[in-house]
């Protein structure tokens, strides 16, 4: 369980996260959604303890994320964030090894390397096992990112904007494939979608954010209603049910 | 062919060279008889080897945790920062106090107070601030301008008395390794190793970033602000061997990610520490018993260095 309780973060004077709080029990894939500036990066980044609250706590299966040990919380949650720059020249392989850094603190063993293997066969990556990621394709290296996170076995997964950079084939891969990791392995999947589309054909639950504040939560078709887009996107949307989703039209 | 070596037989390669150069070192064009020698250039080239070995990791260990391939603590500055408190620590303490102290135990002083104020100023720089690269190189070219200056000056203060203290320190170079401090300089590499083989692995995490490595469940800051404590002793160890050394960590280090053939610092350390010993060594050798120290060694070493330093930037600024 997720548990976040008057999340408020600052920068000078500008409030970025305003008085956050809200409860996720059991598996599922949540998806945060809002217009560009509205705090949803920073949340995910207060809630995986890559940034510390001005107020307030997050607590993950009970451990109060910003005062655990690290090393503990790396097998409880995991975090992938935008932007990815290592100045170090990595086979994808070699990244993806990394996400069983917490458990075997650099000595692979049987059981990692299995891990290893199944994460890169899921995000079909094994013909590429060998290529440096410089020599890939933004989406080619966006999944070997999201195969180290998913290899570090963790029953939280924060994504911030995972489907940036992928074709549609592979966005809906992915998708398919974080819906699966919550349906049969019992992850908690959180993350950040600016496709209200995808959110709501995948997701349990949506966050809507504005302004730093969350604004609206509940299941796709609660959320993603004429009303409530205007609110949050100021844009006139044509919302109708396909194979009983709710799907937004907004092109035009 | 080169390529498809495993990352432990490209060390073994490596090893044979510098046991290569060491055997050039000792051996060449010896006049004076073998028990005259053997004693005397061993000990330089203990010297030489720590220098190496200091540089080297000192570089490798910096750019990993700064997140850069162009910045090195020679280029930052660092060792004239070490300069600069050894004549401030002169001048203000006399040099009465400073000629009579136990000379090892007086220099660990040195290096404690060095470490204070290495990492005061650089945790403020590289990990408070979150700085562009390209500005962070210009502080340290300033830095290290300002420190030399601010040292000249002093050096200017003194009264002839305490300047002839310094002499050892300031006019170090590879010709002349100041060898009195030989063992506890190789004491003090040696803890730093010992501390060093325990992040091995905590090392390659950090390379990833800071984001994926609190995600590895590491503490990043207090690892980071460790590592530059191991650097502040590599550094003061160099300089007081060999004074300041600019250019020559950045070559080594980057052709040792060039070389290693793998990210990993268990193979990267050792390959830079193993290049910087070779090039000091076969270079010192040559100079000395081929040209007949027609140069400094470090007049070379920099030249070639600071050439690759410009590539470096200039590479950087076309991305």
């Amino acid at each position: 369980m997720i548990e976040v309780a008057g999340l408020n973060k600052a920068y000078q004077t500008q409030k970025v996260v305003d008085q956050v709080s809200f409860q996720l029990k059991g598996a599922g894939v949540t998806a945060i959604i809002g217009p560009n500036g509205a705090g949803k990066s920073t949340l995910l980044g207060l809630i995986s303890r890559l940034q510390r609250p001005d107020e307030g706590w997050v607590r993950v299966d009970e451990l109060d994320v910003h005062h655990c040990a690290g090393d503990r919380l790396a097998q409880t949650l995991a975090i992938l964030r935008q932007e990815n720059q290592i100045s170090t020249r990595l086979t994808v392989e070699d990244l993806v090894s990394f996400g069983r850094y917490p458990y075997s603190k650099g000595r692979i063993n049987e059981q990692d390397q299995f891990k290893i293997e199944q994460a890169l066969a899921f995000l079909d990556l094994l013909g590429l096992r060998h290529r440096y990621l410089d020599e890939l394709s933004g989406g080619q290296r966006q999944r070997a990112y999201i195969a180290m996170v998913l290899c570090q076995d963790t029953r939280y997964l924060l994504l911030d904007e995972p489907l940036n950079n992928l074709d549609m084939k592979h966005a809906v891969g992915i998708m398919k494939l974080l819906r699966r990791a919550a349906d049969e392995m019992g992850k908690q999947v959180i993350l950040v979608l600016h496709d209200i589309n995808f959110a709501a054909s995948y997701a349990d639950c949506i966050l809507a954010m504005k302004e730093g504040q969350l604004v609206y939560m509940g299941s796709p078709e609660a959320v993603i209603t004429p009303e409530i887009m205007q609110d949050l996107y100021d844009l006139d949307m044509t919302i109708q049910q396909i194979q009983g989703k709710p799907v937004a039209f907004y092109y035009r | 062919m080169f390529k498809s070596l495993s990352p432990a037989t490209r060390l073994g390669l490596l090893l044979v060279g510098v046991l290569l150069a060491c055997l050039l070192f000792m051996t060449l064009n010896v006049r004076a008889g073998w028990a005259f020698t053997l004693p005397f250039r061993g000990e330089k080239l203990l010297g030489l080897l720590l220098v190496a070995y200091c540089i080297a990791v000192s570089t490798v260990l910096f750019q990993t945790i700064t997140h850069n391939r162009i910045l090195s603590p020679g280029i930052m500055g660092f060792d004239f920062l070490y300069l600069l408190l050894q004549s401030l620590m002169v001048y203000s303490l006399g040099s009465i106090f400073f000629s009579q102290i136990n000379p090892s135990l007086k220099w660990l002083g040195e290096v404690f107070i060095m470490v204070g104020a290495m990492c005061l100023l650089y945790y403020w720089l590289f990990i408070r601030q979150q700085r562009h690269l390209h500005i962070l190189v210009l502080v340290g070219i300033i830095l290290g301008t300002l420190f030399r200056s601010l040292n000249a000056m002093i050096a200017r203060l003194m009264d002839p008395v305490e300047f002839d203290l310094l002499q050892d320190v300031m006019f170090a170079s590879f010709n002349q390794i100041d060898s009195t401090l030989l063992g506890v300089s190789a004491f003090l590499a040696l803890l730093v190793t010992l501390f060093g083989w325990r992040y091995r692995h905590a090392l390659d995490v950090l390379a990833l970033g800071n984001d994926q490595a609190v995600n590895l469940g590491l503490n990043p800051r207090r690892l980071m602000m460790l590592i530059l404590i191991a650097i502040a002793v590599l550094v003061s160890v160099s300089t007081a061997l060999v004074g300041p050394v600019t250019f020559f960590g950045l070559l080594v280090a980057n052709l040792a990610y060039q070389l290693a053939g793998t990210h990993r610092h268990v193979y990267v350390v050792p390959m830079a520490v193993g290049l910087a010993a070779m090039i000091l060594i076969a270079g010192q050798a040559v100079l000395e018993h081929v040209l007949s120290f027609a140069t400094g060694l470090s007049v070379i070493i920099e030249f070639i260095g600071g050439l690759f330093f410009l590539i470096l930037v200039i590479r950087q600024g076309r991305r």
